[in-house]
């Protein structure tokens, strides 16, 4: 359905699920996801900026056609909350927006494209305790690749991914790189940081 | 962005870009019940005040507080500068403090520039003399912005803006930082005031110059009152007050002559009844009490942009 590995960008790497494996994998993770919050009358969908965004939107679209309920949903930008920033120049922010109906005593969903160190869900939940108190917090990632920094799990994963620290996992969506596509790479040789 | 925010001219259109865009994003702060972020935890900012200045060093203090930044105000009364000490031993002391970023007001042009050697942190000009005051100019560009534009709108420059600063040019700082912000931004800036009040150089200024506020108030979406100062007020720049009010101040008749969606806006402090008067000041069309918000949050994005990063950054071009 998609023009999958067509961009210039997608035949750079290996690609280790492409569109139509994307759209199982989050059909899945959809009905997970109302199995664990009993039918989602309680859950709130967060996108990490920022492939996290477009990912959580697509869920709460699944989640509306299998049930008919409209789940809400939102950004979160954890930029000013991460605990490299003094490791790389300033970056520009990204939006947070929080649905209408917050998130105090709701099951919330954060919702990442890749987990790898931890470290960016650690700031998410720092965030997140800004922002208000919801009954629970849960994680859903289209890829765990491993290799974890902190003790964070994912509740939803999309695909787990064995990956050695050299190679780095790219995401693409089609709302921001015109396909939809995971590519790992063979990191370049300089640069000691992380990807 | 450069490690030192001195003048408005340091700062490229994308420069400006980047810290409204990022001002836009911390602007929703303010909504939440915890206004505070993590973002500068354990650095330090030296508020460095040899000139009486209220509304600019809380709003300077208030911004570093919310992103967690320790805070050291510094007042030229009753300090060392009292005794005699000089800038630059001043400036030696605050190195030894430790001061991850310095902000300075102060009377004479240029100070900023001259401390900006003698430290390893950022200097952030908030007024110097006669020169300029950056901050002040970008608040009033994303004020600008957030009022023609729409709220939550990043991207965007000025483009195609027409925005009229009347008032004391020739002692404003806010004028100058003013025309060249909005002029890097794309915005038509055109300074209207008393030919006394208009500084010499200002043919090589990036704006137009008119002596005659009634003929370009149609030909505003912009327009932004200077304070005219007290202490002028007996120099002889103008023959009376009231002379000064009749041709130059703002009053409902002339706001009447604005486009209907035109802004007023007025930096603060201001004097009700000189250039400004007090039905226009607190008309729906006035900016003047976001102005003041807007500053906290300009002001957050950079020392976010300056301090945010890692110790050095890299200069960028």
């Amino acid at each position: 359905m998609m023009c999958a590995a067509t961009s210039p960008a997608a035949r750079q790497g290996l690609a280790v699920l492409d569109a139509e494996e994307i759209r199982r994998a989050l059909t899945r993770i959809a009905h997970e996801i109302l199995e664990r919050t009993h039918g989602g009358e309680q859950a709130v969908l967060l996108g990490i900026q920022t492939r996290g965004v477009p990912l959580a939107r697509r869920l709460a679209a699944r989640i509306g056609e299998f049930e008919g309920i409209d789940v809400p949903c939102g950004s979160l930008d954890v930029t000013l909350h991460r605990d490299d920033l003094r490791l790389r120049p300033a970056r520009a922010l990204g939006r947070t927006e929080l649905p209408a109906s917050g998130v105090d005593g709701r099951i919330v969903v954060l919702v990442d494209d890749v987990l790898y160190s931890g470290r960016t869900v650690r700031a998410a939940l720092d965030a997140l305790n800004d922002l208000g108190r919801p009954r629970a917090v849960q994680l859903a990632v289209l890829v765990d690749r491993g290799h974890r920094e902190l003790p964070i799990r994912a509740d939803y994963v999309g695909k787990n991914l064995p990956t050695s620290q050299r190679e780095t996992v790219r995401v693409l969506v089609a709302e921001t790189d015109g396909t939809d596509a995971v590519l790992i790479d063979e990191k370049a040789t300089t640069g000691g940081g992380r990807g | 962005m450069n490690r030192h925010l001195i003048s408005a001219e340091d700062l490229s259109r994308d420069d400006v870009v980047l810290i409204l865009d990022t001002a836009e994003e911390l602007a929703s702060v303010a909504d939440r019940p915890i206004k505070k972020l993590p973002t500068l935890r354990g650095r330090t900012v030296v508020n460095l005040f040899f000139e009486d200045s209220t509304r600019t060093r809380i709003s300077f203090e208030a911004a570093a507080k919310r992103l967690s930044a320790d805070v050291i105000n510094f007042s030229a009364k009753g300090s060392s500068v009292a005794k005699g000490e000089s800038l630059k031993d001043t400036a030696l002391t605050l190195e030894a403090m430790g001061a991850d970023a310095v902000v300075i007001r102060h009377s004479a042009s240029g100070a900023p520039h001259r401390l900006a050697g003698w430290v390893r942190g950022s200097v952030v000009n908030a007024g110097d003399g006669t020169h300029e005051h950056p901050t002040q100019a970008l608040l009033d560009a994303f004020t600008i912005r957030r009022r023609l534009r729409g709220h939550g709108q990043t991207g965007q420059a000025l483009d195609g803006v027409r925005v009229t600063i009347a008032g004391d040019v020739l002692h404003g700082r806010v004028a100058r930082s003013n025309v060249l912000l909005l002029s890097t931004l794309g915005a038509q800036v055109t300074l209207v005031a008393p030919p006394t009040l208009m500084p010499l150089a200002v043919g090589s200024w990036p704006c137009g110059v008119s002596y005659d506020l009634d003929s370009e108030l149609p030909k505003s979406d912009v327009v932004m009152m200077l304070r005219v100062q007290q202490e002028r007020m007996s120099a002889a720049y103008f023959p009376s007050v009231r002379e000064y009010r009749r041709r130059y101040g703002l009053d409902a008749a002339r706001m009447a002559r604005l486009p209907d969606d035109a802004i007023v806006m007025h930096p603060g402090p201001m004097n009700r009844g000189v250039e400004i008067a007090a039905d226009v000041a607190d008309s729906p069309r006035s900016t003047i009490v976001e102005q003041v918000a807007n500053g906290v949050t300009v002001r957050m994005a950079v020392l976010y942009l300056l301090l945010g990063g890692a110790e050095l950054p890299a200069v960028t071009q």
